[in-house]
């Protein structure tokens, strides 16, 4: 968890990250991980891994909080795949360790980790029927028939399929084959829950569905969470923090508002939401950047040269009508209860900026604006 | 029969064309009607054309084993079929050389699969074109081969302790000679139909669900692989079964007289009515027990719908 005391009362500050049509989003993101019995610490130590040429980890360093979920958020080939797949023991890190409550299980065959997981494709076993496909892991531990069926229906029933014990994989539909993967992957009580882009295969509106049922299981459960995904909402909705990968290495890792608000990296800033980059000068010897007529404070300490690009949300560009700026609004994409601008400042750059479609309706494409940021600190990035 | 009724429906009051190309790619809506009907006469002249070339042999066969002039019709042939000399050793051989066959193909077949499968997918090339290799070896030619290291083994290891082995082999109860001859000419067919089968699986996924469930890797493929390759299996066990059912050529070469052999040899020795007459029970036989496996199938799949 972030040690920064400030970042609790910028949760409430920031906005969405997904976006104004999704306001139930960050509902998910306040909720904590309290610390549970049954969830256990995992660590990843110096993971390095290469496929031939292609380095898939190079030195990845993580824990996991008990009972927290942390999603591994990243673009595909950011190895955050091979991570988990370590942790499932699908993979062999060529060096590091992976520690479970402490405990080396690197060397530890697949079949013997305590990790349940929900694959991205339909993994569930087409001979079996649902109740047989989540008690497998039972039957391959010899419980007896009636105990291995009633607990099977008890998963069922948590993952809202209590009719469906009979039916086979190819009669349910992919949002509740996903589910029965789930039962399954909960039945042995694992210590560790893997989640490897579970909803990617699946509609929207199922998406959506299962995304906050499966938070609300892993929060119930208290159980230790590991979920990769590419899609940045997701992550940002689900999860309790949010690992972003890049090229084999791990960029960030925070709670989701702090992700949003205060990137560490260029490649945070713009891989999660949405960042404009505004050219700007540093002056004060880095402490003040002067932009669009202002001088603002820089946001951390930098040691970049003078010339800077200032990374703002769209949310954050002040815009009104007229002055003598010389900025011109040149498209405008009406988004719900928010309309998106786009500015084009008399230096050629281009800026999203993020108003209220009441507020926006008075500045048609084609409009002479004057562009302004809030009188706040900014984050500032070398320029490109 | 569905298919047709809904074309005849579609094409009411349209005069049908007269060619039978079947659909071409059609641009508009009348053009996928217009080629239903063309599918319709072009279904009609295929089923007619395919009906002819089996039914007028079988229907022939048929009246050859009832006719019997000029007293006229008689079922004697098929009477003589439990009394008939030879039979039942030659169908017992047969069937057992084919149950043997079975076994041998799934023991290599199935493990070199799997394992090709998963572990070097890049070997997959070099197995299939070595199963694929008997195909294009002539039966006769792969009997000549068999006949001359028979008989060099034959020369060379009386002296020897293999002698007995050797001469077990070809023991005309059970010749395992044949067996390996029809195990090569089984390998092509076999190879086919459970690759097909082992690809419609998400192998990978399958076996680390399966591990991440506590099975070991062995025991994934046993309990979750094999049973998925049931269907693959039972037909590449029915392929090698008529295979070796209507096997003649090597069987004959080699001096063994199962179930075919027997049937040619009855013939040439003026027992024809009877050896056609089980010619066409066992045709019988045969389509019986594809009618069983169909309907165990499609039981299997209604049961699972029903519930």
């Amino acid at each position: 968890m972030t040690t920064d005391p400030a970042s609790a009362t910028s949760v409430a500050a920031v906005p969405s990250p997904a976006g104004p049509t999704d306001s139930s989003a960050p509902a998910a993101v306040a909720a904590p991980a309290t610390g549970s019995s049954t969830g256990a610490t995992v660590q990843f130590v110096g993971l390095r891994r290469t496929f031939g040429a292609t380095t898939a980890l190079d030195g990845l360093d993580l824990t996991v909080n008990p009972g927290e979920l942390l999603a591994l958020l990243g673009p595909s080939g950011c190895g955050k795949t091979t991570a988990l797949r370590m942790l499932a023991g699908f993979e062999t890190p060529d060096s590091g360790q992976v520690l479970v409550d402490g405990e080396d299980v690197t060397r530890i065959p697949a079949h013997r980790r305590d990790a349940g997981m929900v694959f991205q494709s339909y993994s569930l076993f087409p001979h079996l029927n649902a109740r047989d496909n989540v008690a497998f892991g039972l039957k391959m531990r010899k419980t007896g028939k009636v105990e291995r069926h009633r607990r099977a229906d008890e998963l069922l029933e948590l993952v809202g399929l209590p009719t469906h014990g009979d039916r086979y994989p190819h009669q349910l539909s992919g949002g509740q084959q996903q589910r029965i993967a789930l039962a399954r992957a909960l039945a042995l009580q694992p210590r560790v829950l893997l989640l490897d882009e579970p909803l990617s295969a699946l509609d929207a509106k199922v998406r959506l569905n299962l995304r906050e049922e499966i938070r609300r299981l892993q929060q119930e459960l208290g159980i230790t969470t590991l979920f990769v995904t590419h899609d940045q909402e997701e992550a940002l909705s689900m999860a309790d923090r949010v690992a972003v990968m890049h090229a084999g290495r791990m960029e960030q890792c925070d709670t989701p508002a702090e992700l949003y608000a205060r990137p560490a990296t260029a490649f945070v800033a713009e891989f999660v939401g949405t960042m404009n980059r505004i050219p700007g000068a540093l002056t004060e010897g880095g402490r003040t950047v002067e932009l669009l007529g202002q001088r603002l404070p820089v946001d951390g300490t930098t040691e970049l040269r003078a010339e800077v690009d200032v990374l703002v949300r769209p949310e954050n560009v002040l815009v009104t009508a007229g002055g003598g700026q010389g900025a011109v609004v040149t498209g405008t994409t009406f988004l719900g209860a928010s309309t998106r601008l786009t500015v084009q400042l008399p230096d050629g750059t281009a800026l999203k900026a993020d108003l209220s479609t009441h507020d926006a309706a008075e500045l048609p494409a084609g409009t002479g604006v004057t562009v302004s940021l809030p009188e706040r600190p900014v984050l500032v990035d070398s320029r490109r | 029969m569905a298919g047709v009724t809904a074309s005849a429906l579609n094409t009411e009051g349209r005069p049908a064309p007269s060619t039978a190309n079947g659909p071409g790619p059609a641009g508009a809506r009348g053009g996928v009607l217009a080629g239903l009907s063309r599918i319709r006469w072009g279904r009609g002249t295929v089923l007619l054309v395919a009906g002819l070339y089996f039914l007028v042999p079988i229907g022939t066969t048929l009246w050859f084993t009832v006719d019997n002039s000029p007293q006229g019709f008689s079922l004697d042939a098929y009477r003589q079929i439990f009394t008939v000399p030879g039979l039942w050793p030659a169908l017992q051989l047969s069937l057992l050389l084919a149950a043997g066959t079975i076994v041998l193909v799934y023991l290599l077949l199935i493990p070199a699969v799997v394992a090709v499968r998963l572990g070097s997918p890049r070997l997959r090339t070099v197995v299939e074109l070595t199963c694929t290799l008997p195909l294009v070896v002539p039966t006769i030619a792969l009997t000549a081969g068999i006949s001359d290291v028979l008989r060099w083994c034959n020369d060379n290891l009386a002296p020897t302790p293999f002698y007995a082995t050797f001469l077990d082999a070809q023991n005309a109860n059970f010749p395992v000679v044949l067996l390996l001859a029809y195990v090569v000419m089984a390998l092509p067919l076999a190879f086919r139909t459970l690759d097909a089968g082992m690809r419609a699986l998400d192998v990978r996924t399958l076996l680390e669900a399966a591990q991440n469930n506590g099975a070991s890797r062995g025991r994934a493929i046993v309990t979750v692989i094999l049973p998925n390759l049931r269907a693959a299996m039972l037909n590449t066990a029915f392929i090698t079964l008529a295979l070796v059912l209507g096997e003649f050529t090597v069987a004959s070469i080699l001096g063994y007289v199962p179930f075919a052999v027997w049937i040619v040899n009855g013939n040439s020795a003026g027992q024809g009515p009877v050896t056609v007459a089980v010619s066409i029970v066992s045709l019988l036989l045969t389509w019986l027990l594809l009618l069983v496996l169909s309907i165990g199938s499609e039981r299997r799949g209604r049961a699972q719908a029903q519930h």
